[in-house]
C-alpha cells in the first residue's frame, strides 16, 4: 500500500476566516499542521514610499489606513515622530484629547477583535453586540473629526479641532417604524456635549463587557477552542518580537504606556493585565481586561478635559496653521497659511523613532529627515507583522481549525502587515 | 471533594451555556437598536466629510479664486485646476476637476481653502452610472453647492468656533 504523503492546503486569500487577504500555505498530515507558511503582500499599497513624496502633514491620512481598525493610534505614532523631529510638544489639553481617543480606539479595536474572533470560533451573537457598541464610539469619531473611520484628526502640534460642544442628534420625526418618543429616548444621551455622550457610554460599558464575558469566558466550547492553543512562553514571545496583548498574554508585563509614557498616560491611573499561560484564552482575558482599563482611563480624561479648557494646537504658525478668522484678517497669518499648505515645514535633518502602544502592540514610526519638507525615508513598525511571522511555530502540531483561532488571537489586520 | 461535585454538576447541567442563552434570549424582548436606513437616518455631525461642493457668494459670484492651495495640499492628487483671467479681469478657474476615485476624503482641501469655496458636504449617498462620472467637474460641483447651500452654510456656522 503506498504511503500517504503530506498534502498542501491553500488557505485564503478569499477565506472568510483569513481576516482580509491572508494567504496561508499549510502543509498538513491528515488534519494536523506540519508547517504554516503565510504569504503576505496582497494589500501592499506602498505607504512608506508614498510618504517620501509628500510634505509631512499630507501622510497623516494614510496612517489611518494602515491598521484600519485602530486609526487614531497610528496617527499618534506618526505625529509623535514628527513632533520629536521638530522638538515640539503638543499643549496639555491636546495630550489629554489624544489619550482619550487612543483609548476609544483601543476599545474600538478590541471590540472588533472580540467579535471577529468569536465569530471565527463559532459564537455569532457576540459579534452583533460588539458592533452595537462600536457604533457609539464611531459616532464619537465622527463628531470630532467628521469621519467615522479615517479620522485625520491628530496633527503635529496638537489636534485639528477642539471637542464639539454638541453631539449630533437623531431627527425626532415619527416614522413608520419608530415613534418620535423613541427618537427622543435615543437622543437623551446626545443632549449634551461629546464629553457627556462619552461619559454616558463609560457608564454603560462595563456592564456590556460583563455580557460578553457571560457569553464566552466560562463557555465550554469557547474554552475547548482556546485553552492551550497557540502557547508561547514569555521568553520566546520576547525573542520573536511580540508586543501588546500578545506579549502580555504570555505573562510579560510590558506596556509602552507605562514603560515609556507619552501623551497624558503618566497622569492617569490604570493597571496592565497580564496572562499566565500564553495561550489564546489568556490573550482573550487580557484584551477583555484592557477594555475595562481603557474605560477607566477615558473617565479620568473626561474629568480633566471638563475642568481644563484651553488651546488644542500650538500657536507656532511655522508648524501649525492659524485659525480661520485670523487667516482672513491678518496678512501674516495668511502668508503662514499659504506657506504651510503648499510647502509645509522643514524639520532639521536627523533620525527619530517614536512608538505608541497601539491596541495590537507597539506601533512605531522611524523617520529619516534630510532637512527637506518631506521625509527622506519612513519606516513603519507594525505589530501585526511580527505576530504573523510567528504563525508557523504557534500553529505547528495543531489541528486545521485551530489555525483559525490562532489567526484570530493575533488580531491580524492586513493594512498594517502589508503597508 | 465538594468543589469537584459542584463542578461536575455545573458541567452536567450546562449552566454556563444556559446563562448565555438567557442573555441572548433576553435581547429578544428588548428594544431594538437598529434603525430602518433609507427612511430613518443616523445622526450626522456638522464636521462630516462627504461629497464635495463649490460654493458661491450670496451675490452669485463663485468664491473660488484659483489659488490652487487645494490642488497643492491634496495628498491623493485628486484635484486638477486650470485658471485664466476672466473678461472682467478677475482670476477664475476654467477647469476644476475632482476625481472621486482618488479622493481619500481627508478634508485638507476644505481646511486649506482661504475663501471657503471648496467644501466637503454631509452628503454621503451618491453613485455613478457611467464611466467617467467619478470626475466631478466645476459645473457639477457648483450645482451641488447651489442646491445644498443652506445645509452647507449651517454646518460651517455650527463648527465655526472650533476652526
Amino acid at each position: 500500500m503506498p504511503e500517504i504523503r503530506n498534502y498542501t492546503l491553500n488557505f485564503g486569500p478569499q477565506h472568510p476566516a483569513a481576516h482580509g487577504v491572508l494567504r496561508l500555505v499549510l502543509e498538513m498530515s491528515g488534519e494536523v499542521i506540519e508547517r504554516a507558511d503565510p504569504h503576505i503582500g496582497l494589500l501592499h499599497r506602498g505607504t512608506e514610499k508614498l510618504a517620501e513624496t509628500k510634505p509631512f502633514n499630507q501622510s497623516i491620512g494614510y496612517m489611518d489606513r494602515l491598521d484600519y481598525v485602530s486609526m487614531m493610534c497610528n496617527e499618534h505614532g506618526y505625529v509623535r515622530a514628527i513632533e520629536k523631529l521638530l522638538g515640539i510638544e503638543a499643549p496639555e489639553r491636546a495630550q489629554y484629547i489624544r489619550t482619550l481617543f487612543d483609548e476609544i480606539t483601543r476599545i474600538l479595536n478590541h471590540l472588533m477583535w472580540l467579535g471577529a474572533h468569536a465569530l471565527d470560533v463559532g459564537a455569532m451573537s457576540v459579534f452583533l453586540y460588539c458592533f452595537r457598541e462600536r457604533e457609539d464610539l464611531m459616532d464619537c469619531y465622527e463628531a470630532v473629526s467628521g469621519a467615522r473611520l479615517h479620522a485625520t484628526y491628530y496633527r503635529p502640534g496638537g489636534v485639528y479641532r477642539d471637542l464639539p460642544g454638541q453631539m449630533p442628534r437623531f431627527a425626532d420625526d415619527k416614522t413608520k417604524w419608530h415613534s418620535s418618543a423613541e427618537f427622543r429616548r435615543r437622543n437623551q444621551a446626545r443632549e449634551g456635549s461629546l464629553l457627556d455622550f462619552i461619559q454616558d457610554f463609560t457608564e454603560r460599558f462595563p456592564a456590556l463587557v460583563d455580557e460578553y464575558e457571560t457569553l464566552l469566558t466560562d463557555n465550554r466550547i469557547w474554552k475547548q477552542r482556546t485553552v492551550g492553543i497557540g502557547v508561547v512562553d514569555g521568553e520566546r514571545a520576547q525573542a520573536i518580537g511580540f508586543t501588546g496583548p500578545m506579549l502580555r498574554g504570555s505573562g510579560v508585563e510590558w506596556d509602552l504606556r507605562k514603560k515609556q509614557p507619552y501623551a497624558a498616560y503618566d497622569k492617569v491611573d490604570f493597571d496592565i493585565p497580564v496572562g499566565v499561560n500564553g495561550d489564546c484564552y489568556d490573550r482573550y482575558l487580557v484584551r477583555v481586561e484592557e477594555m475595562r482599563q481603557s474605560n477607566r482611563i477615558i473617565r479620568q480624561c473626561l474629568d480633566w478635559l471638563r475642568a481644563n479648557p484651553g488651546p488644542v494646537m500650538l500657536g507656532d504658525h511655522k508648524v501649525t496653521p492659524p485659525n480661520r478668522v485670523g487667516m482672513k484678517d491678518d496678512m501674516e497669518a495668511l502668508i503662514h497659511h499659504f506657506k504651510l499648505f503648499t510647502e509645509g515645514y522643514c524639520p532639521p535633518a536627523g533620525e527619530v523613532y517614536a512608538a505608541v502602544e497601539a491596541p495590537k502592540g507597539e506601533f512605531g514610526c522611524y523617520i529619516i529627515a534630510d532637512g527637506a519638507n518631506k521625509p527622506y525615508r519612513l519606516k513603519v513598525r507594525a505589530p501585526g507583522f511580527a505576530h504573523l511571522s510567528a504563525l508557523d511555530e504557534m500553529s505547528r502540531g495543531h489541528m486545521l481549525a485551530d489555525v483559525v483561532a490562532i489567526i484570530g488571537t493575533m488580531d491580524i489586520v492586513f493594512g498594517e502587515v502589508d503597508r | 471533594m465538594l468543589q469537584r461535585a459542584r463542578d461536575y454538576l455545573n458541567s452536567l447541567l450546562l449552566l454556563e451555556v444556559l446563562k448565555g442563552l438567557r442573555l441572548t434570549g433576553g435581547y429578544l424582548f428588548k428594544r431594538k437598536f437598529t434603525i430602518q436606513y433609507p427612511e430613518e437616518k443616523a445622526p450626522i455631525s456638522p464636521r462630516f466629510r462627504g461629497l464635495h461642493a463649490l460654493r458661491r457668494y450670496p451675490n452669485g459670484e463663485e468664491r473660488c479664486i484659483a489659488c490652487k492651495l487645494c490642488e497643492a495640499v491634496c495628498p491623493a492628487l485628486a484635484i486638477t485646476i486650470e485658471a485664466e483671467p476672466r473678461e472682467d479681469g478677475s482670476r477664475r478657474t476654467t477647469r476644476y476637476d475632482i476625481d472621486l476615485f482618488k479622493c481619500i476624503y481627508c478634508g485638507f482641501c476644505e481646511e486649506s481653502c482661504p475663501v471657503d469655496s471648496i467644501v466637503e458636504t454631509d452628503i454621503y449617498e451618491y453613485h455613478f452610472e457611467n464611466r467617467g462620472d467619478n470626475i466631478m467637474t466645476k459645473d457639477k460641483l457648483l450645482a451641488i453647492g447651489d442646491r445644498y447651500e443652506e445645509r452647507i452654510a449651517a454646518a460651517r456656522a455650527a463648527d465655526a468656533p472650533y476652526r
